[in-house]
């Protein structure tokens, strides 16, 4: 019979059990999941049950953990995330949470730029710790995101971004993600990006202050490369302050928008229009070829 | 002459450039992206661009906070 054993689909003799089945494939293991519950029963097994032996203390491999990606997702939605490569430029409120959806979803290559250090006031809405206070934002972050996805090629930029360095710093991205605070560090940003990479899709983020309601939060497409997420108009200056929970909704819509750009879905809508290319797929004019090298992505 | 601002039509003074119409629009220049006619404008030149009648233009206002 077939069963699931730590997402990996196997034979087994029929008439085994838990029990059994964890001497012979993990001795070690020390705790059993059998169909989402813990149980120390040697029950005995059935065709199509999910099976995970945990072996306490030891961190799975990335192996193990590309394997779990990959019977979540499906093989090949997780082989085209995985060879794409998104920046995120900003680890702030949106940023921080936008690479941590995106790590955990397999994106292969991650490159984050920030030229902050991490404060107490960031706590109330972003993905640091108190221990973390005044490490640069990018190497707490890259600290987390290494403890989420062992895999993940990461590059990171203690550096203020502006339109001088975006273009080398963010070169092999498929996507940017603007994830700034400020205004004109959005607009200065947007015209670059769309200047120097006009195939390249950047999601950027306008409207997510204050504590109005979820559901304002939309993504839109005011340009053929540009995806905003937000209510277009909450400004921090305006309503005074940013709150974790409506920031993250903003923060989701953009990582979700990456992932489905990347799958060469439409971000605003699962109506089949017309279909969209994934970026990693387009075929690009020499010099907007883009090259996921693995040195590049910091190896 | 008449121009498409974000779908909606728009009566400006001939002759009018990108600058002038952000400033009509009552939108601050550093804090906006423009596309003329499907191409991106750099804010450098805003007070070049003169737009011709029925130039279609999309304005995104970006606010602060993230």
């Amino acid at each position: 019979m077939r069963i699931s054993i730590n997402e990996q689909l196997h034979d087994i003799p029929a008439e085994m059990t838990l029990d059994q089945l964890r001497r012979h494939k993990y001795p070690g293991a020390d705790i059993c999941v059998l169909n989402g519950a813990e149980t120390k029963a040697n029950t005995p097994l059935q065709s199509g049950d999910r099976v995970v032996f945990i072996c306490s203390g030891h961190t799975p491999s990335t192996e193990e953990f590309n394997a779990m990606l990959k019977a979540r997702h499906g093989v090949e939605v997780q082989q085209t995330l995985e060879r794409s490569c998104v920046a995120i430029a900003g680890v702030g409120g949106l940023g921080s949470n936008v690479a941590i959806a995106l790590a955990r979803a397999g994106i292969g290559c991650l490159i984050i730029a920030d030229q902050d250090v991490v404060e107490l006031s960031n706590l109330q809405r972003q993905q640091y710790f108190l221990d973390q206070i005044g490490c640069p934002k990018v190497t707490a972050m890259a600290t987390t995101l290494k403890r989420i996805n062992p895999g993940l090629h990461l590059t990171t930029h203690h550096t203020r971004v502006d339109s001088h360095n975006l273009t080398e710093l963010f070169a092999s991205a498929h996507i940017l993600v603007e994830a700034f605070d400020h205004a004109s560090a959005k607009a200065e940003l947007t015209q670059t990006w769309l200047q120097t990479f006009p195939e390249r899709p950047l999601v950027a983020a306008s409207g997510v202050a204050g504590f109005g309601a979820a559901n304002s939060i939309i993504t839109q497409r005011p340009f053929a490369r540009l995806y905003v997420c937000g209510d277009g108009a909450s400004a921090v200056e305006a309503v005074g302050s940013l709150c974790a929970s409506r920031v993250g909704v903003a923060a989701s819509h953009q990582a979700h928008a990456v992932v489905r750009l990347l799958l060469g879905l439409d971000p605003l809508t699962d109506t089949p229009t017309t279909k969209h290319n994934s970026p990693i797929d387009k075929t690009l004019s020499n010099t907007e070829k883009i090259d996921i090298d693995k040195k590049q992505c910091g190896g | 002459m008449q121009l498409k601002i974000n779908g909606k039509t728009l009566e400006v003074k001939d002759g009018c450039n990108i600058e002038a119409l952000l400033q009509q629009l009552g939108l601050k220049a550093d804090r906006v992206a423009v596309e003329r006619n499907r191409n991106i404008v750099m804010r450098s030149d805003f007070d070049t661009t003169v737009l011709q009648n029925n130039d279609q233009i999309e304005i995104v206002n970006f606010v602060g906070g993230g």
